[in-house]
């Protein structure tokens, strides 16, 4: 009897490494940015680019910039950098505007906390958001405004709307956009798909009127027609004016945002609410609106995102908003230099691309989950 | 009896009806009855008679007749042509940029489609306002003046006081180059009808863009060997302290559609890229199962599925653009807002009217591009069955 022989091997030979053109770095290179003649030509072009625009751009950015200086004439003798001295210099003008710098504390109170209830609306799980929403578009309004305008019985000097300016309105611009919108928004998205011939008539040619002129008409109208529609003694303030027109203007777009959400909803919803008994209210505000305004919160955000570009162009009637507000810091003798303006502007642009992108992306995300929750 | 009356919901919605016709009534009555009381006692005219008042200001920029002996009436007609100057410029120049842009975030290297992005977040995420005052105040006022001009061969010439574009001069030749390129435009049309006709009827295909560039080519190129050149182009040349001749663009424009054309195009790019990524890809499969190749699955089943829905946002952002065009008072580009609702608004007070016609304009405008969308759609939505 011989010992039978064991053909099965007990241990694993060490795997060999994959061929080097199928993973890592370099396959991906291959896939990525040499899978054809062409695309070979194009990547060495954009390399090729890019080392002659990106180092002069960083460099004009960072090493050539001047970043502190009593005035300008530091950034008059260099030419080639930016002047990141003159936006130090007028952050808080481009904050606040005129606002007087005693009383800016108000402001600083009211812009944290519109940011904390807005994170407490946006935040998918947080606790008590219907609270959040009341607070927000109720309560917030009313007080922000009594905290921004003063109240003497407070012992809050009255701070002339005239003073406001820079950021300080941008937001407020904005917000106001969004919380006199959203209400007037939804109401008009259920007048629009009413059954009621003269609610969806006044509905439909509210929002189309509003939706087919451009903005800038709007606020003309706003600031020279409004004055007259009203007995005299009521003319509203310089800055009430653009903020109705902003008002109704977004509310028209908010309202075709909302009814796309109220056309996703399916029939059987309206049915099973009227099944049980619901009357039109309590089916709305219970059944209906919970679930279509849920998914248009991306449509809403990337709304919001184009009423904040959009407050930009409240300075044409003489409101002095962040744009605005740096458009006036240029006019500085002070700080006059060639490198002044393209500072002033790329600064601008950065804070409102690092707002908008945020939000966009923000939405992105909402759209996402919202996605996965109905595919399942 | 009167309960049942109540719960009646017809009988509930003429009472709710009834409410808002005479809410919105009482608003529209008491604003014009205010209206008229404030016009009345601060003189503002309440006709349309200014229209034809002499407007007596100039405007560098006018496509029809004007002088600052003209009507308010003229000047309102000016500001109309250059707003739509500014779109039959821009619409073009940015749907092929758009469309550029958006193909390149389709595209499989990975640096184009990154740039693409990069393009199309940084110009849909700022402000449109804040782009047209850098390129206005930051690019185009600080450029060389007319002497250091920046170049392009001999032809083009950029500098603080505009683009100067080389001018057409029409020559000897130039009636019998159009009757050619007419009759090669509609021989290739005809052409076109017959290889369909006769693919339905044969199966054969006929190689339709060949022969159509021959026609549109050929049939110009003998014009001009037997009447000479139609035009000649004729640049701008130096000329004391400034440019002459050629066509000059003033800076404000090139500014306004430059601006216009770039924001609006990251705006189609995104359309464009969804619409085809929207083309299920079974679609693509099929077509290869077919044996078609890349080119012709391209062309015959995924751009027409994509124009689908590439289409309707498409025409909405032309709509922008147009709306957009009056952020040209900012640069200082004399558009209908410009001159109408800012100047003429001003000298005559007559806010009422001059806003209404404006805004008629511009309404004029979405609806009939409203219009021709729903022709569109009738026309070539997916037919379910």
């Amino acid at each position: 009897m011989t010992d039978a022989v064991v053909f099965v091997r007990e241990r694993s030979e060490p795997l060999d490494p994959p061929p080097t053109l199928s993973g890592g770095a370099l396959a991906w290179g291959r896939a990525n940015l040499f899978s054809s003649f062409g695309s070979t030509l194009t990547t060495f072009a954009f390399v090729a680019l890019a080392l002659w625009l990106v180092p002069p751009l960083v460099r004009w950015a960072t090493v050539d910039a001047v970043w502190s200086a009593p005035d300008g004439a530091l950034c008059r003798q260099h030419q080639d950098g930016a002047c990141w001295a003159f936006v130090a210099a007028k952050l808080d003008y481009l904050r606040f505007g005129s606002y007087p710098i005693a009383e800016r504390w108000r402001v600083d109170a009211v812009e944290a906390l519109g940011a904390a209830l807005i994170g407490w609306l946006l935040w998918p799980s947080a606790p008590k958001r219907a609270l959040g929403a009341v607070l927000f578009f109720v309560v917030y309004p009313v007080a922000g405004f009594i905290l921004l305008r003063g109240a003497p019985v407070l012992g809050l000097p009255v701070v002339d709307t005239l003073l406001w300016g820079g950021i300080l309105v941008s937001l407020l611009t904005a917000l106001v956009g969004i919380v006199f919108a959203l209400p007037f928004g939804v109401l008009l998205a259920l007048g629009r798909r009413s059954e009621l011939p003269v609610v969806r008539l006044a509905s439909v040619l509210f929002i189309e009127f509003f939706r087919g002129v451009p903005f800038i008409t709007i606020l003309f109208m706003a600031n020279t027609m409004l004055p007259l529609f009203v007995p005299e003694a009521w003319t509203p303030d310089r800055l009430l004016r653009p903020l109705i027109g902003m008002a109704l203007f977004s509310a028209a777009y908010m309202a075709e945002e909302v009814r796309g959400g109220l056309q996703l909803l399916n029939r059987g919803q309206y049915e099973g609410a009227m099944a049980l008994g619901l009357n039109y209210p309590r089916m709305m505000a219970l059944v209906i609106l919970p679930q279509a305004l849920t998914m248009v919160i991306p449509g809403i955000v990337n709304n919001f995102v184009g009423l904040f570009m959009d407050t930009t162009l409240v300075s044409i009637v003489g409101v002095t908003d962040f744009l605005e507000a740096m458009n006036n810091a240029f006019k500085d003798p002070a700080w006059s230099g060639p490198t002044i303006m393209a500072t002033g502007y790329v600064f601008a642009g950065l804070f409102y691309f690092v707002f908008c992108w945020g939000m966009a992306r923000y939405s992105a995300h909402v759209e996402r989950t919202l996605a996965k929750g109905r595919r399942t | 009896m009167n309960a049942a009356l109540i719960n009646d919901p017809r009988v509930r919605g003429f009472v709710y009806q009834g409410l808002l016709v005479a809410v919105l009534g009482a608003l529209i009555v008491g604003g014009a009855y205010n209206a008229y009381v404030n016009m009345a006692a601060r003189g503002i005219p309440m006709g349309f008679g200014f229209w034809d008042e002499v407007a007596g200001f100039d405007i560098n920029l006018h496509l029809i007749p004007y002088s600052d002996l003209s009507t308010y009436g003229q000047a309102f007609w000016v500001g109309l042509a250059n707003t739509l100057l500014v779109a039959a410029i821009g619409i073009p120049l940015t749907t092929l940029l758009g469309f550029a842009v958006g193909i390149a975030r389709l595209s499989p290297n990975w640096l184009l489609s990154r740039s693409a992005l990069l393009y199309t977040n940084v110009l849909r995420n700022t402000p449109l306002l804040l782009q047209l005052l850098f390129w206005y105040n930051a690019v185009l006022k600080t450029l060389p003046g007319p002497r250091q001009s920046i170049a392009l061969g001999d032809w083009i010439f950029l500098n603080n006081r505009g683009l100067f574009l080389p001018a057409p001069v029409f020559r000897a030749g130039a009636p019998g180059f159009a009757a050619a390129l007419a009759t090669a435009v509609v021989a290739a049309l005809l052409y076109r009808r017959w290889a369909r006709r006769r693919q339905e009827r044969t199966g054969r295909p006929a190689p339709v863009g060949w022969v159509a560039a021959g026609f549109v080519l050929g049939l110009p190129a003998i014009a001009i060997l037997f009447a000479g050149l139609p035009f000649t182009l004729e640049a701008a040349r130096l000329s004391g302290f400034n440019l002459r001749g050629g066509i000059p663009v003033i800076p404000e424009m090139a500014a306004l559609v430059f601006g216009l054309v770039t924001f609006t195009a990251a705006f189609i790019a995104e359309i464009v890229r969804a619409g085809v990524q929207a083309v299920a890809h079974g679609q693509v499969e099929a077509a290869a199962a077919l044996g078609l190749h890349r080119g012709l699955a391209n062309r015959l089943v995924v751009v027409p599925q994509a124009m689908r829905l590439i289409v309707p946002p498409l025409t909405s952002q032309y709509l922008n653009l147009v709306k957009n065009s009056s952020l040209a008072v900012f640069v200082g580009y004399p558009d209908l807002v410009q001159i109408f609702a800012g100047t003429v608004l001003n000298q005559t007070q007559a806010a009422v009217q001059v806003m209404a016609i404006t805004m008629a304009v511009y309404l004029a405008i979405s609806i009939a591009v409203a219009v021709v969308l729903n022709l569109y759609n009738a026309r070539y939505a997916l037919k379910e069955r």
